[in-house]
């Protein structure tokens, strides 16, 4: 009876169009579907369709985000519903993002985070400019997995540095994957830092990410 | 050493890409743009400046809105033309609309090393060596920070690399490494000794900054300041876009334009109303991202397009541009790389942009080559012969010297042929050779250009710079490190 529905939710993320999956979340609710069905055999076989048709190169960029995109704000609709019923989604891992401290380059972070939670990862995405600090405590606070963090310039990109140190210090260092990038970031720059991982960009990050994670 | 700088005047081509009609519409989309959505400002003294001259300014956004007549009125202020100085006066630019100069680019953080080929991290070492090369090559007009001094202290940084320049070339200098206020007034602080006092320095800038925007439609808070300082101190400033279609730009080149020239003028206008007639310029580099990836492509023919309508709108608001060239995202010294800067130096010389930047640098100017700074040096060359186009007159049409041969001889012995045969394009790296003499070593291109490079760096002694102005600097610099 829902598969009709599950369905349109498909074809909503293969449209990238926002507006069309949270409506049909809402939908969902309405009609009492199990919200956790609805992201794996709605919303998901869609982001699974692009991200194919991505890989043999029948989609571009574009693409990818608005489906990244349009899952993301069906996932959000979905929320209220999941905590009702006391169930989760199976997230593959909880990423802290930023853009280090006095650097304020947004674009490549937040495609990051795109690509990372449309890929089943729950993205906390701090912003730009984000004090070291600030990092280390949204990391204890969430109990993450892996932080990640970009920087644009060689003088901020030494913030990624002092992250490490920090999580040294504060003893998580073993417990928490260190994935960076940015376009001064280079491997030699990854091995001095002794950082976990890097991608020169989005795509590739997931996949970093994924090998942090053992997946 | 010749201290001769090669630059293209008076062309003979000419590229209309926009019409007046487009350029218009261009402009009316930018006025609509400021005054309705609106560009950030994320500097106290920048949104002081614009409310203070009746701009909407938004305090928690930082986003200013102002009205067409005010950005028209500032814009009309900035100074048509100026020179851009060197330590060395017979180096002055003039930035007079009839000139192309070529700058290095910057700010690359790897080098393939010129003795052992290795790529590595770059460091100070690195940005005199190449300041030194520059120096000697008479195709390169003036410098950029080639390559980030890693090995310096983060709050140094921009200064260090600074000095490393003047103590290896007495060309012009464009940092476009500074982009904080505290080290922009030391950096003023520093252009003023090598000019021989402020004074001497608003008259004579040995410097100028350049700023990039923070697309879209933003700029960074620590570049204005630096910005504004340098305006003061009547040291030409430029902001630039590098608005990327797709990503920080609309897929279509237009809106590209519209919205990366937002970012331009609303600065601009800005250093106007605070400095009126501080000599600035329009930079950009605008591109389009990849289709899959979403990276700086660093060339492709909307690049190519970019680069020859930039010079028709900064020409529009009749002041200077630098402009984006060369800078090939190709990993290597390869077919790719010979076509992008190729083409992209070609368009925006067309237009006659007034300074180009990006030689030397391999993908997507993050790793410096000296082979493809000699190679793209060559490049320019070729442009620069193409751009004087064909001259038709009594003395070219030669029509004696053809009689005198008639037909079937040949035109070697001729005296019009030797009175003109050095018009003729000699180039320093094509492969001209018979077959069999490439085969022996099959050598190109690529190991041309680098010997040339080793041997400038080898033999090459640049005017020093007087060693007392030398510790005068480094002096400034170490009180900045206490």
């Amino acid at each position: 009876m829902s598969t009709e529905l599950f369905k349109k939710m498909a074809q909503s993320i293969i449209d990238g169009d926002s507006d069309v999956s949270v409506e049909l979340a809402n939908q969902a609710v309405a009609e009492n579907i199990d919200p956790i069905q609805a992201i794996t055999d709605g919303y998901v076989v869609g982001v699974n369709v692009v991200g194919e048709a991505f890989a043999n190169g029948d989609a571009f960029l574009p693409e990818l985000v608005m489906a990244g995109e349009a899952m993301k704000a069906a996932v959000n609709a979905l929320e209220p519903e999941m905590k009702k019923r006391g169930t989760e989604r199976k997230m593959l891992g909880k990423i802290v993002l930023a853009t280090v401290e006095g650097d304020i380059h947004e674009i490549g972070k937040s495609l990051v985070g795109t690509m990372l939670s449309a890929s089943g990862f729950q993205v906390f995405d701090m912003g730009v400019d984000v004090a070291t600090a600030k990092i280390i405590a949204k990391v204890k606070e969430v109990d993450a997995d892996i932080v990640a963090m970009s920087a644009l310039l060689t003088t901020t990109m030494v913030k990624q540095k002092e992250v490490i140190d920090m999580l040294d210090k504060e003893g998580l260092r073993r417990k928490v994957k260190v994935m960076v990038g940015g376009a001064p970031v280079t491997r030699d720059w990854v091995q001095r830092i002794e950082a976990d991982g890097y991608s020169e960009d989005a795509i590739g990050a997931v996949n970093v990410a994924k090998n942090l994670m053992g997946i | 050493m010749s201290k001769k700088i090669k630059s293209i005047t008076n062309p003979k081509l000419h590229l209309d890409v926009l019409t007046p009609a487009e350029v218009n519409k261009i402009h009316d989309a930018t006025l609509n743009i400021i005054e309705n959505v609106g560009v950030r400002f994320p500097s106290a003294r920048a949104l002081e400046i614009w409310e203070a001259n009746g701009a909407t300014v938004d305090r928690d956004s930082m986003i200013v809105k102002a009205k067409p007549h005010l950005i028209e009125a500032a814009l009309k202020k900035a100074p048509p033309k100026y020179n851009l100085c060197a330590r060395d006066p017979q180096q002055d630019l003039p930035l007079d609309g009839n000139h192309v100069f070529v700058g290095t680019d910057g700010c690359g953080v790897e080098i393939i090393d010129i003795h052992s080929g290795e790529r590595r991290t770059s460091r100070l070492h690195d940005v005199g060596e190449v300041a030194r090369v520059a120096d000697a090559t008479e195709e390169i007009g003036f410098h950029w920070v080639s390559l980030s001094a890693q090995d310096t202290p983060v709050e140094t940084r921009g200064l260090h690399e600074i000095k490393a320049i003047w103590e290896n070339s007495t060309k012009h200098l464009q940092t476009e490494s500074i982009y904080n206020e505290r080290e922009a007034r030391v950096a003023i602080e520093m252009a003023s000794l090598i000019a021989g006092g402020k004074e001497q320095l608003r008259k004579r800038p040995v410097l100028s900054l350049m700023q990039c925007t923070a697309p879209p439609l933003g700029h960074d808070g620590g570049s204005l300041d630096a910005a504004l300082v340098a305006a003061e101190a009547g040291i030409p400033t430029g902001f630039m876009t590098m608005s990327a279609a797709l990503t920080t730009g609309p897929a279509t080149m237009a809106g590209v334009l519209a919205v990366g020239n937002a970012e331009v003028i609303a600065a601009t206008a800005l250093i106007q109303l605070a400095y009126p007639g501080a000599p600035v310029f329009y930079a950009a580099a605008q591109t389009a991202s990849d289709l899959r990836n979403g990276a700086y492509t660093g060339g492709g023919p909307e690049d190519f397009l970019f680069g020859a309508a930039t010079n028709v709108l900064s020409d529009f608001y009749d002041i200077p541009l630098s402009m984006g060239s060369f800078a090939t995202g190709a990993k290597d010294s390869n077919w790719q790389a010979g076509i992008e800067n190729s083409l992209s130096t070609f368009m925006a010389c067309v237009s006659m942009s007034d300074m180009l930047l990006g030689l030397g640098f391999l993908h997507g100017s993050r790793i410096w080559s000296y082979a493809q700074m000699m190679m793209d040096a060559e490049i320019f060359s070729i442009v620069h012969k193409t751009m004087q186009g064909i001259v038709v007159d009594e003395e070219t049409l030669a029509l004696d010297t053809i009689a005198a041969v008639g037909p079937g001889g040949n035109f070697l012995s001729q005296k019009h042929t030797l009175k003109h045969m050095r018009d003729v394009f000699l180039p320093e790296f094509m492969d001209r050779r018979p077959y069999n003499v490439w085969e022996e070593k099959k050598d190109d291109a690529r190991d041309w250009a680098l010997a040339k490079a080793r041997n400038i760096l080898a033999t090459h002694q640049p005017d020093p710079l007087d060693e007392r102005l030398s510790k005068e600097l480094a002096r400034l610099i170490a009180a900045e490190e206490k």
